[in-house]
């Protein structure tokens, strides 16, 4: 097989992936406006996606606002501005860090389990079971799921903005003796409501996103135990790779 | 009733039914017997649509199961039960759990009526000192009867068992045995049994149909399958008789 035709297998793969994808997530969402309406698997999930993931949350971010705010403070250091410090990282936070961290937290703490859990429900024949008990498998188990993670992630990067910003508060005002009062009078300034909204908006995307891409891969996984960790390193993978990405076009296009 | 008209499936180019024909009668038990790997369970899993077949047919209540959606695929289901040769229980739930599961699926019942209904279940399979264990832990005959009750809480017509008894002890083998055989009577049931215990199937069947090499070689009365002259299941009887 030559060269091209292997490209364009890998494409023909790529596209098909991201049909199925598509799909899914429309399912997940058209079967949840049918009932029966699962509230309860819905509060489970949104409970397992908040406690698995919030002290990780907290942790990345309260470190990340503190480096980000150790390194825009040299670049602005240099032009002798630090008074914008908090602003810049607030900005910084509400607008990227806070959305993207999360949602990778999130999907190294919560998704690979998603994904791991369908996974090991396809080859053991869980799935089919519901089907057979004319239960539909999509609305039980992905419905909760999407709604669970479009509802928690926000609440997680609200947690997140605000501790990122705290640690840069920290270290602008304990260690670079910048001036609190000032600090904090340019921050709120700087950052308007649209900027939190937009990282709010983002973050309600990627929750749909990472939940539908980790369920997926575990849904359609086949091939055994060794196919389920197959199934959860590419879901890991391709939603991280996909946040990422889609921050970079969300950012461009909207925000 | 259940008609099967030449039916046919392959796996990645592996011709496993090679156009199976099958009347699956009422309110009989019918055992389908075969070896190992021949496509026993994956003819089973057609007729409840988990599988569509490359092509042919199966007619249940004058539709051809093979060509319904998901949704209309769900009544058909209400009626058809379907116990996994694995036993397919959900292993985040206890025992009693995953038996009262479709009953709060499909019943409005109190969740005192369903805990009742699925203790008497679990009674009549004698399993209910294990009712707050999860799948994990119970062994291998344990699971199948837990998904043996799992599966009669629906109260299904007709019920298709791939391998209810394989794995139990004789005794244990025969009491299931026997227990499909009241509810036969007690409701009417319609039963498929995949089975390789030949001495059961002469015990308990009605039919006793025989899948080889891809299609269905011969079905008949216990007595006319003993009498039978096919070289496979002579061999298949002078087997398990050693
Ligand atoms: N999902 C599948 N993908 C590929 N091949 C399959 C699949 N399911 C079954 N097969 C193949 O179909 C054939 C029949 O399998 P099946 O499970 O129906 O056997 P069986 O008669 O039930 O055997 P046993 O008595 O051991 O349970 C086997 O060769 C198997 O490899
Ligand atoms: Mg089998």
């Amino acid at each position: 097989m030559n060269f091209f035709s292997l490209l364009g297998r890998g494409f023909l793969k790529i596209l098909s992936d991201c049909g199925g994808i598509f799909l899914f997530f429309l399912k997940s969402l058209i079967y949840s406006f049918s009932p029966p309406y699962r509230f309860r698997l819905l509060i489970k999930h949104m409970e397992f996606i908040g406690v698995k993931s919030w002290l990780v949350v907290i942790l990345t971010s309260l470190f990340s606002g503190m480096v980000t705010a150790y390194q825009v403070n040299i670049a602005l250091s240099k032009v002798g501005s630090q008074s914008i410090l908090g602003g810049v990282v607030a900005l910084t936070l509400t607008r990227e860090l806070g959305p993207v961290l999360t949602a990778v937290v999130v999907i190294a703490r919560a998704g690979s389990a998603i994904s791991a859990e369908l996974g090991s429900m396809r080859i053991t024949e869980q799935i089919d079971a519901l089907k057979i008990m004319a239960v539909n498998p999509i609305q039980y188990l992905m419905s909760p799921r999407l709604w669970a993670a479009i509802l928690v992630l926000p609440l997680l990067t609200a947690i997140a903005d605000l501790v990122g910003i705290a640690g840069g508060y920290f270290i602008g005002t304990f260690l670079l003796n910048i001036d609190p009062g000032l600090l904090t009078a340019r921050m709120i300034d700087m950052v308007e409501l649209k900027d939190i909204m937009s990282g709010i908006v983002k973050s309600i995307f990627f929750g749909a996103y990472l939940v539908t891409v980790c369920g997926y891969k575990g849904f359609y996984a086949s091939g055994g135990a060794e196919g389920v960790g197959k199934a959860t390193t590419e879901a890991v993978v391709i939603s991280t790779v996909g946040i990422l990405v889609s921050d970079y076009i969300l950012t461009t296009i909207f925000f | 009733m259940i008609t099967i008209k030449e039916l046919k499936k392959s796996f990645n180019g592996f011709e496993v039914l090679k156009g199976v024909n099958l009347i699956i009668p009422e309110n009989k038990v019918i055992f389908i017997m075969g070896q190992s790997g021949t496509g026993k369970s994956v003819l089973l899993k057609h007729i409840v649509g988990l599988l569509k077949p490359d092509s042919g047919e199966i007619w249940f209540e004058n539709k051809d199961i093979t060509k319904l959606s998901e949704k209309e695929l769900q009544k058909v289901r209400r009626k058809i039960g379907f116990l996994f040769q694995e036993g397919a229980l959900f292993d985040s739930m206890t025992v009693k759990e995953n038996v009262m599961f479709p009953l709060k699926e499909h019943f409005k019942m109190s969740k005192a009526e369903m805990e009742k209904v699925a203790e008497e279940l679990l009674s009549v399979v004698d399993l209910l000192p294990a009712k707050d264990k999860y799948p994990s832990e119970l062994s291998g005959g344990m699971k199948k009867r837990a998904a043996l009750a799992r599966t009669l809480a629906l109260k299904p017509q007709i019920v298709l068992f791939d391998e209810p008894t394989t794995g139990l002890d004789p005794i244990l083998q025969v009491s299931i045995l026997e227990l499909i055989k009241n509810l036969k009577e007690k409701y009417n049931l319609t039963c498929v049994i995949v089975s390789h215990d030949l001495s059961l199937a002469f015990k308990f069947a009605d039919y006793i149909a025989f899948l080889h090499g891809g299609i269905i070689i011969e079905i008949g009365t216990p007595e006319e399958i003993k009498a039978s002259t096919n070289e496979f299941i002579k061999k298949f009887i002078e087997s398990a008789l050693l």
